[in-house]
């Protein structure tokens, strides 16, 4: 039998405030423990919450940057559980009426088509604290410098079918909520985490199976690992006629298999009710309007965009948007060559800067470690770069040198050409001179190209190159040779 | 001294009669005489009122005082003082000294009041007698063998057997107004949102409101004029501009249309109690205001609703005391469930426990709509009620409490039985409406059962309640004041310590 996996993810994204969601003390990663703790956070008797306004703002962006309902009043509720490092004995969430609710994301797959998957809701939240079980003797150790950290609750639909379609959806999300600035999407910090809901179906069945949530996906590699062994082991034991048995699950990555944590029968019962403490949180139109134009434009619209004016081809919209860093990158590339050319085709421009951003850059990007915020070779001078090709002072295969120069800090393009010596021998009659001593030199080279083998040519445009010492206007360098062994 | 009202008191600071020191140590020894017996005081720490009452002398000396520069104020133990231990009553927190102190304290000392004490009260507030404290029940200055109601009961206790001229008191159901009722005092509880919660330990975060006790109606909106206020750090806090509370002091009553609710003259409120009221009704006539009838057709369905919502707050609320950070931790345990059982199991009275075990349940998966959301939904009913009532009438007036004191023990056997001492004052706190409890008479208890053969004194107090809209706190300060004008009852003192 065939079978189908259906996947949802719930993702925790943390908000990237100074401050708690619910009180003063900071977020900063890394401080001793129970350094960013104050009273609220390790839940003194007669403390109070006072939501962040920074945190229900970048919610609020969330929602609109997903097409989601913005909720003008959505509600805060009590989820109830005692553990160690849950100080209030409850956590502070949205249970009925979360902030957003609704929306979508548009996900590219590795194959290049393209889905849309729904987004149910997306809450507001605290984090808990952590209980670190080693190094305390037989005792457990209480940090709660997380307690109280904002975090956002992303809930999708059951909308993908593979482990590769996760994947992909998860990318698109961190993509975005970096994009939109709300978060830093540090997933080795914890920044950025999902857990999965996994389930299986004969494949053609429209109504789903038996899912297990599996928690602990802390990178995409595990996301797309901890998905496909827990697809393995559904449809092993479906197949074996075995039933599928609700329960959350934890993924092993040392393992690297999923192992029960606990079933539907031990699963808590919050308990949830409306927060006492705090009054349904407000959104006015006015505050909505006010986020809603100070949103940027989006991957989408903007790769929209690069498609319609500038006719880039879908791959390299999707490269150029993969992050708000990239695309401005290219944008700033695409206005530099514009003022360095003071006309010209609009669209080549882009095509140009385009090929630069997403390939020579990305690879030497990606060689080095490197985000493109921090690359050596700045947006404006890879601009001028672009430009010495374009008016053919230098042929592309020189402006890879060019790049090289510049990237290991040796100045900018025109500087390097200059120094170098590197600019293109443009010059007709000093091109014929140098090709008619090559077809001189070399008469059996000649004989063969005309007898019919192409492939000679090459031989010529090589020779002439060296001679040239790669300086040759290549076009120029072809017709001439064309001219000349056509005899 | 003793008798002395906080104007009086002010004025014989401001003149040199007396100095801070002099007037704390006067108090600290009428405590020290009576409080072995009254129990009214959890915590007495005489050095750190004496370095305060030293600073306000200061304060006084450079020409810097305020009405309250200078005069001792109790404190309900379960608003938070910086270095004193803040036990809310119970073996939980026996041991917790506040690092911080409430909004209600810190208004207090900037006001350069001194905090004479930290008052008993029922454990976490929840009771109606006081008699859950772990530190031993309070006992009413009118009849030690009774109970001076609670949750507020050591506060109560304090100003009615003249240990402290004021104090302040929490109400979440009542336990500001039944307590000063059971011992001859006012009590005023605020509009929700009014006074700020901020450190001040929850019981049902809906319902809970800080609020003075004191003698009379004018020392109440003096107190008010400190306590209230807004503060950011309680979201439910209301952002008002600031009022004085004594505005309407002087108001006539002339015209005033008083509302009475037949339903809290119903079955159960014992005829002494009637009547006394009513008294109090014809007085209030006589002043000039007029009086009708208002429905609360849903006064029977308060009881029920508020001992589904504030229990399951409460079950929330006191899930933080689980003996891994401060308070009680059970010395031995096996592992963390253990642990939890046994500190909590240990560390909480019965009638916590109780509480906690109820708003669990009405919380939980299956039960949450039939309880908890119908006790919402009957919680809005209510406050129906009174804004109809309020569209016809100025003041809701009633009886505070169905009967005077009981005696200690009487009611603990039957929770419900106590839970319906609550009958006429818990409607107020499901619609945050600000009520007050003034004296207005004497009774025996004669129809209270065994609390007949009242051993000595026999005589004990009852309480009038008005209650007012949203915000209409200084009217109702107001109507008591012109009332206290012509009656006495607030100025009759216990046998005790004379």
């Amino acid at each position: 039998m065939d079978w189908e996996t259906v996947i949802g993810l719930e993702t925790h994204a943390q908000l990237s405030t100074r401050s708690k969601m619910f009180s003063g003390a900071a977020t900063a990663f890394g401080a001793a423990p129970n350094t960013q703790a104050c009273a609220f956070d390790i839940a003194l008797p007669g403390v109070l919450p006072v939501p962040n306004k920074g945190a229900v703002e970048r919610a609020i962006r969330f929602g609109l940057a997903v097409g989601g309902e913005v909720r003008r009043r959505s509600v805060f509720a009590r989820k109830n559980y005692f553990y160690p490092d849950l100080p209030k004995g409850y956590q502070i969430s949205q249970f009925e009426a979360p902030i957003v609710q609704g929306g979508a994301l548009r996900i590219v797959l590795p194959d290049g088509a393209e889905k849309t998957v729904r987004l149910t809701r997306a809450h507001l939240e605290e984090d808990a604290g952590k209980s670190l079980h080693e190094d305390f003797h037989g005792m457990s150790g209480i940090d709660l410098n997380r307690a109280g950290t904002p975090l956002l609750e992303i809930v999708s639909e059951p909308d993908m079918r593979s482990a590769a379609e996760a994947v992909a959806y998860a990318k698109a999300l961190h993509a975005l909520v970096r994009w939109i600035d709300i978060c830093d999407g540090n997933m080795q910090e914890g920044s950025f985490r999902c857990d999965a809901n996994v389930s299986v179906r004969p494949a053609g069945s429209d109504t789903l199976g038996t899912r297990c949530e599996i928690k602990n996906l802390n990178s995409f590699r595990f996301l797309e690992r901890a998905i496909e062994y827990e697809a393995r082991r559904q449809i092993a034991i479906c197949e074996e006629g075995g039933r599928i048995v609700q329960e959350t699950r934890l993924y092993d990555p040392d393992r690297d298999e999923t192992r029960s944590m606990r079933s539907k029968e031990e699963a808590h019962d919050y308990r949830y009710f409306p927060e006492p403490d705090l009054p349904p949180l407000e959104v006015t139109d006015a505050w909505l309007a006010a986020v809603g134009a100070a949103l940027p434009e989006l991957p989408a619209a903007k790769r929209e965009r690069y498609e319609r004016e500038l006719a880039l081809p879908a791959h390299d919209a999707i490269t150029l948007t993969a992050s708000r860093d990239t695309a401005a990158y290219f944008e700033e590339v695409v206005s530099g060559l514009a003022e360095a050319e003071q006309g010209g085709e609009a669209q080549a421009r882009a095509k140009a800067a385009a090929n630069w951003v997403a390939g020579e850059l990305a690879g030497a990007l990606n060689r080095a470690g490197l985000d493109i915020a921090r690359s050596p070779v700045k947006a404006r001078d890879l601009a001028r770069l672009i430009a010495r090709i374009r008016d053919d002072t230098i042929s592309g295969k020189i402006a890879k040198e060019v790049f090289d120069a510049m990237w290991a800090g040796e100045g900018a393009a025109d500087a390097i050409i200059e120094r170098r010596g590197l600019r293109q021998i443009t010059d007709t009659g000093a091109l014929e001179a140098i090709i008619d001593g090559i077809v001189a030199a070399n008469p059996a080279q000649v004989a063969e190209y005309r007898s019919g083998k192409e492939k000679a040519f090459n031989f010529f445009v090589g020779q002439a190159m060296k001679a040239t010492k790669g300086k040759g206007n290549p076009v120029q360098v072809t017709e001439i040779l064309k001219r000349k062994l056509a005899g | 001294m003793f008798d002395a009202s906080l104007t009086e008191l002010a004025a014989a600071l401001a003149a040199k009669r007396i100095s801070s020191v002099e007037l704390t140590r006067l108090f600290l020894d009428r405590i020290a005489r009576l409080d072995g017996s009254l129990n009214a005081f959890i915590t007495v720490d005489p050095e750190r009122s004496l370095a305060q009452a030293r600073a306000a002398d200061r304060r006084l000396g450079a020409g810097e005082g305020g009405p309250l520069t200078g005069i001792p104020v109790a404190h309900k133990d379960l608003f938070l003082t910086e270095g004193w231990p803040s036990t809310c009553g119970s073996r939980m927190l026996a041991n917790f000294v506040a690092p911080y102190d409430a909004h209600v304290i810190e208004r207090f000392n900037a006001a350069g009041a001194v905090i004479l004490g930290k008052t008993n009260m029922d454990e976490f507030a929840m009771g109606s007698s006081n008699e859950s404290s772990w530190f031993g029940a309070a006992r009413n200055p009118w009849n030690p063998e009774c109970v001076p109601g609670g949750s507020s009961g050591g506060s109560a206790t304090a100003v009615a057997a003249r240990m402290a001229p004021a104090a302040t008191g929490t109400d979440t159901g009542g336990s500001i107004r039944q307590p000063a009722a059971l011992t001859g005092i006012c009590g005023l509880k605020p509009t929700y949102g009014v006074v700020s919660r901020h450190g001040m330990v929850a019981f049902a975060s809906s319902l809970d409101q800080g609020g003075p006790l004191a003698r009379s109606a004018e020392e109440l909106a003096a107190l008010m004029n400190v306590m209230a206020g807004f503060d950011a750090r309680d979201s439910t806090s209301l952002e008002r501009p600031a009022e004085d509370y004594a505005r309407e002091l002087a108001r006539p009553v002339a015209g005033l249309r008083i509302g009475v609710p037949r339903e809290y003259f119903a079955e159960g409120l014992a005829p002494e109690v009637a009547a006394a009221v009513q008294a109090a009704i014809d007085a209030l006539q006589k002043l000039g205001a007029t009086t009708s009838d208002v429905d609360l057709p849903n006064t029977g369905l308060s009881v029920p609703a508020y001992y589904v919502i504030a229990p399951a707050e409460a079950s929330s609320n006191l899930s933080r005391y689980d003996g891994v950070r401060y308070g009680f931790r059970a010395p031995e345990y096996d592992d963390l469930m253990d642990m939890y059982c046994r500190s909590r199991a240990a560390g909480f009275g019965a009638e916590v426990k109780r509480r906690i075990l109820v708003g669990t349940y009405v919380l939980s998966h299956g039960y949450y709509d039939a309880y908890y959301l119908k006790a919402q939904k009957i919680r809005r009913l209510i406050a129906n009620d009174f804004a109809e009532a309020f569209k016809r009438c100025d003041v809701i007036v009633g009886p505070t409490t169905p009967g005077v004191a009981f005696r200690l023990g009487e009611k603990t056997a039957d929770p419900v039985q106590m839970y319906l001492d609550d009958i006429y004052t818990v409607a107020v706190n499901l619609a945050g409406l600000p009520a007050l409890s003034i004296p207005c008479g004497f009774g025996r208890g004669g129809d209270a059962g065994p609390a007949s053969d009242l051993s000595r004194g026999g005589l004990l107090p009852i309480g009038l309640q008005l209650i007012g809209d949203y915000f209409a706190e200084a009217r109702l300060l107001g109507v008591a004041h012109q009332y206290q004008r012509g009656t006495d009852w607030h100025r009759r003192a216990p046998p005790i310590g004379h």
